[in-house]
């Protein structure tokens, strides 16, 4: 398909149910209330000239190049700020239009340089399409009067490049940057003609302002005055291709846009239903990593560790890694090896990855990194409304009034959907946030948390129970709708639990540091301020008492009826692009797809009809218990397709034990990751890029992924598991991820809806999707709980046994920041190294004065699990005591510092409580020092093979 | 932690938050919670020694001896029938 930008219709279109008939250039149009004369001309397909509009934006009026003449109107009214009204007679070209306009025009070209052969927007610029549509033809002013031809280009950021030769001052940038980012980071100096652009820094360039590279001026610039780099080095494009982004839970939809097989660029497409147009500087920018010469190509194996790597051919890797699972299972037992599936992977290859273990291994040693993310979401939410999977779609934000959000910091982590929820906030919500750090978001351009409640890291269930005492105590619990929707004894008696004095926001403040009166009026203003929403992440769930605060946090959304419609509900902001998908297909190591549990006879006998083989009928192993096992010596052989545990996953020690332990790691990835410094086979992974598949964001939402190039490998992700599968003496022989797709659904009742064909006639479909909801469901619980009757479930507060002491004084949590995702596998291979190189601690001044640390020295880190170095910055962001870090970089190795304390109920890792000691530093640890050496030694590929 | 010990001590934890859900048998929802979430080698193990097990994982533990598929205590280890749909997982 060839090229062809998208759609724009000048004006955002109304919601107005009211509708109104007006007539265009003599063709009559009925539109709803509220659409602009513009859009309802576009509709038509007249499309006014425009320079200023946009739909993305609220419409602006400043270019004078839209104008219209109205019957019964003095003058020629700009059509983008112009309401239709019935009856409404409009011209949009006439003689004395065509000579307003096309003198505007001539004003805008005689500042603006000719280079338009030369130009990277040659062909894709909206200024010269548009001096096009209105017939100039020459420019009479001459340029030799004062112009800005010889403005200076802004090459700060790393993307885009902003030359401020080409500007014509229509603010679409700045308000994008303000109505869609939400960051305010651009402002016009200046007036007249020495109106500009500006980052509004001392420098006045983009790297050092509050631009969050999200892209949004990029895309809304009608000029090349925002221009990609790599439009600049690659040319236009010339296809495009609908796909889903890969990186967080916020699913994306992008179009890839093309020239031949080189990605030129990603832009944002506005009918994605999860993103509505926008974009993050990840999903936008941070693709690179997709062509970087560190990827790994050729299959490779290794006799040992120590060993150097040996390319070898693909069947050459199967066979070989084949023979060592049957080896280790003839010598260790069936149950001495697993896999581990994908959550960055598709729906279709984690499914083959669970049911190569099942139906291949034989065992259902299986897991997923949801394991260390949002498993404590399935087991609170399950318990609680009877389905464990956030209960709206992200849309639902703009009709909540009241927003609450603990353990979550959306603008670093969700951005995207961080940028819908400010904007619902500057049109007046109000917004509460718990949290041990005062995060971006609870203060902002136009936003300010009413309430900003900074416990104590570990004491989520406290600060919960107590909001709850406040709500039952002071009457403001809904029991109209608990009489309704839930179990009424259970909730009687939970009220009576939460309502113990010992429950109260005073009683509980020397355990939570939070203000009583403070946490008080915020339980106030959730439970009596209208549509309460409440959207959490890992500093829930990661946690000892993880699933009991997910549980907590249902137990206050159904007390206070803010369950079952638009605007309401419980929302687990998942930090991965398919960590629903990966729990949906079965990567758990206890049940099948569709959450059905390996010890129903009905569920196994479905799959084993299908697939030809019994199931084992005992759970398998978690991550932690394969790694505890393979220490003690019963597990011996791991297939980890796309994670990398070693720097993931808790206490690094550990988890390097558990590996070294281990006679064949199968690491199916782009990179020679940490994880697979342990590896004896590398299998070349492909990227989202390379692929067809579905996502499934944090919204239940299924979406396509579609391969827009070959795989740089040779294979994509599933067809190199359907090899090892073979190799393993499976007979698969799917020739496409659809035919997955439909065992999926065929195998999987709440897919039964789902198929590539319907994806792509929907676009995306959010689960359960079938004979009841063939469309999918968008807000879950509307009519009721899926199992009867909420249940309210008693959720007392236990400490940790993480403890603070003498030795180790602070407590560490740990989290993300908005250029990174994850371990930085993607990320530090792409330029957002820029905004962050390494990872830094955050420390309170208090606590570092305490220490002699000034901001930037090297500390010394170190807790109970290990110690690693790295340098301090200070903030008042983090209470003292506090101390904060990301886990972006292996040269930090934070999960060195972290433990073995996991969640009671799931096993996921407590990373957001360790109790830790900082100190100045003048080295590397010794760890540091050690694995850096073992890295080195460990990624060696055979000279003579490699060439 | 050794496994051993990693799994005494999980078995614990699991006990002690049952024990504070008051409307439910501690004893008996732990067992439910590791018949249906731990893996036949981790059983194994708290069954061969009930040494630093606390008296409500040990009543567990006992309850699994004499059934290993106890009944269910909670929403959470009630899974989606084979033909079920809208349920979901418990991690």
């Amino acid at each position: 398909m060839g090229y062809e930008p998208q759609a724009d219709f000048g004006t955002p279109a109304s919601d107005a149910a009211d509708s109104i008939t007006l007539t265009i250039d003599g063709r009559e149009t009925t539109v709803p209330a509220g659409t602009t004369v513009m859009r309802a001309a576009a509709e038509l397909g007249n499309n006014i000239p425009k320079l200023c509009a946009t739909d993305s934006l609220k419409q602006f009026g400043s270019c004078r190049l839209c104008l219209v003449e109205i019957d019964g109107r003095r003058g020629t009214p700009a059509s983008c700020t112009t309401p239709v009204e019935p009856g409404m007679v409009v011209r949009t070209q006439t003689p004395a239009l065509h000579k307003l306009r096309k003198g505007v025009m001539e004003l805008y070209i005689s500042d603006h340089p000719l280079d338009c052969l030369t130009c990277p927007a040659n062909g894709d610029c909206e200024l010269q399409d548009q001096a096009g549509a209105v017939g100039l033809r020459e420019v009479r002013y001459g340029y030799e009067g004062e112009n800005h031809l010889d403005s200076a280009k802004d090459l700060s950021n790393p993307y885009f490049d902003f030359d401020p030769s080409k500007c014509i001052a229509c603010s679409r940038c700045i308000r994008a940057c303000d109505e869609v980012q939400g960051s305010f980071a651009l402002t016009m100096d200046g007036r007249g003609f020495e109106s500009k652009i500006s980052a509004g820094t001392a420098a006045d360039d983009f790297l050092s302002s509050e631009c969050v590279s999200c892209g949004a001026c990029v895309q809304a610039c009608p000029t090349s005055t925002l221009q990609e780099r790599k439009v600049v080095e690659i040319g236009t494009p010339d296809r495009s291709v609908v796909t889903t982004c890969a990186y967080c839970g916020v699913g994306c939809t992008f179009r890839a846009e093309m020239r031949g097989e080189q990605l030129v660029r990603m832009v944002p497409w506005k009918d994605g239903k999860a993103n509505r147009g926008h974009s993050c500087v990840k999903g936008r920018f941070a693709w690179g990593y997709a062509n970087h010469q560190e990827r790994i190509l050729n299959p490779m194996i290794r006799e040992s560790i120590d060993q150097p790597w040996r390319e070898v051919s693909w069947d050459e890797a199967f066979a070989h890694a084949a023979s060592e699972i049957r080896r280790i299972q003839a010598k260790y037992g069936k149950e001495s090896v697993g896999g581990i599936t994908s959550s960055r992977c598709t729906n279709e290859e984690t499914f083959l990855v669970q049911k190569l273990i099942r139906a291949g291994f034989r065992n259902n040693n299986v897991d997923t990194c949801a394991r260390v993310c949002h498993s404590p979401t399935g087991y609170g939410l399950k318990t609680t409304f009877g389905t464990s999977a956030g209960t709206q779609d992200f849309d639902s934000v703009m009709q909540s009034d009241v927003i609450l959000i603990i353990g979550a910091n959306p603008t670093d982590g969700h951005p995207v959907f961080a940028s819908r929820m400010k904007r619902r906030l500057r049109q007046g919500a109000k917004l509460i946030v718990i949290d041990p750090r005062r995060t971006d978001i609870v203060r902002s351009p136009h936003i300010e948390a009413a309430h900003h409640l900074p416990l104590r890291p570990g004491t989520n269930v406290a600060v919960l129970t107590a909001m709850a005492h406040v709500i039952v105590t002071e009457g403001l619990a809904d029991e109209a709708f608990v009489r309704d929707r839930c179990d009424w004894d259970e909730y009687a008696h939970w009220a009576e639990f939460v309502a113990q004095s010992r429950n109260s926001p005073e009683a509980l403040e020397p355990v939570t540091t939070v203000d009583p009166a403070d946490l008080r009026d915020a339980a106030r203003l959730y439970a009596t301020g209208g549509n309460g929403a409440i959207y959490y992440g890992l500093g829930v769930t990661e946690h000892s008492q993880g699933s009991s605060t997910v549980m907590a946090i249902a137990n206050l959304a159904m007390a206070t009826g803010n369950v079952g419609r638009e605007g309401v509900g419980v929302n687990p902001l998942r930090g991965q692009n398919n960590v629903q998908g990966a729990c949906d297909m079965g990567s758990f190591p206890h049940e099948l797809s569709g959450y059905r549990h390996v010890s129903d006879a009905a569920a196994r006998a479905l799959f084993e009809a299908d697939w030809g083989v019994a199931i084992d009928p005992e759970p398998g192993l978690r991550i932690p218990n394969m790694l505890d096992a393979a220490v003690e010596g019963t597990f011996k052989a791991l297939y980890v397709q796309g994670e990398d545990i070693l720097q993931s996953d808790p206490n690094t020690k550990h988890v390097s034990a558990g590996l070294a332990a281990m006679e064949c790691v199968i690491v199916h990835d782009l990179f020679l990751n940490e994880t697979a410094n342990y590896a004896h086979v590398f299998l070349p992974g492909s990227t989202f890029l390379e692929k067809d598949g579905t996502f499934t964001n944090a919204e239940r939402r299924i979406q396509p992924v579609r391969k827009v190039m070959t795989p740089l490998n040779g294979l994509a992700d599933w067809e190199v598991t359907q090899g090892l599968a073979n190799a393993l003496g499976l007979d698969w022989n799917y020739s496409h991820p659809s035919e997955i797709m439909d065992e999926i659904a065929r195998l999987t009742p709440s897919f039964a809806g789902v198929s590539f064909e319907r994806l792509d006639a929907l676009g995306s479909i959010q689960w359960p999707a079938n004979e009841a909801a063939p469309d999918g469901t968008p807000v879950m619980h509307i009519d009721g709980f899926v199992r009867g009757k909420g249940k309210f479930v008693v959720t007392d507060y236990i400490p940790t046994d993480e403890k603070t002491g003498p030795r180790f004084p602070l407590l560490l949590t740990t989290g993300r920041i908005l250029s990174h995702y994850n371990v930085g596998a993607q990320t530090r291979r792409t330029d957002n190294v820029v905004w962050h190189p390494e990872d830094l601690l955050e420390m309170h001044p208090a606590d570092a004065e305490d220490r002699g640390l000034k901001d930037g020295d090297w500390t010394w880190l170190a807790s109970r699990a290990g110690e690693t170095t790295l340098r301090v910055q200070v903030t008042d962001r983090v209470a003292p005591g506090v101390v904060y870090t990301t886990f972006h970089h292996p040269a930090t190795q934070a999960n060195v510092i972290t433990t073995d304390y996991s969640d009671w109920a799931t096993n996921c890792p407590e990373y957001k409580v360790t109790a830790v000691q900082v100190t100045a530093s003048n080295g590397p640890s010794d760890w540091q020092e050690s694995y850096d050496e073992r890295s080195r030694r460990s990624r060696r590929i055979e000279a003579e093979a490699a060439e | 932690m050794n496994q051993r010990d990693h799994l005494v001590y999980m078995a614990n934890q699991i006990a002690r938050n049952f024990g504070t859900m008051a409307d439910m048998g501690a004893a008996a929802a732990t067992a439910d919670h590791i018949a249906m979430f731990w893996d036949p080698r981790m059983k194994a193990n708290v069954f061969a020694d009930a040494a630093g097990l606390s008296p409500v994982a040990a009543a567990a533990v006992e309850l699994l001896r004499g059934d290993p598929h106890p009944p269910h205590q909670t929403q959470a280890t009630q899974f989606n029938a084979g033909d079920e749909v809208g349920h979901s997982d418990a991690g």
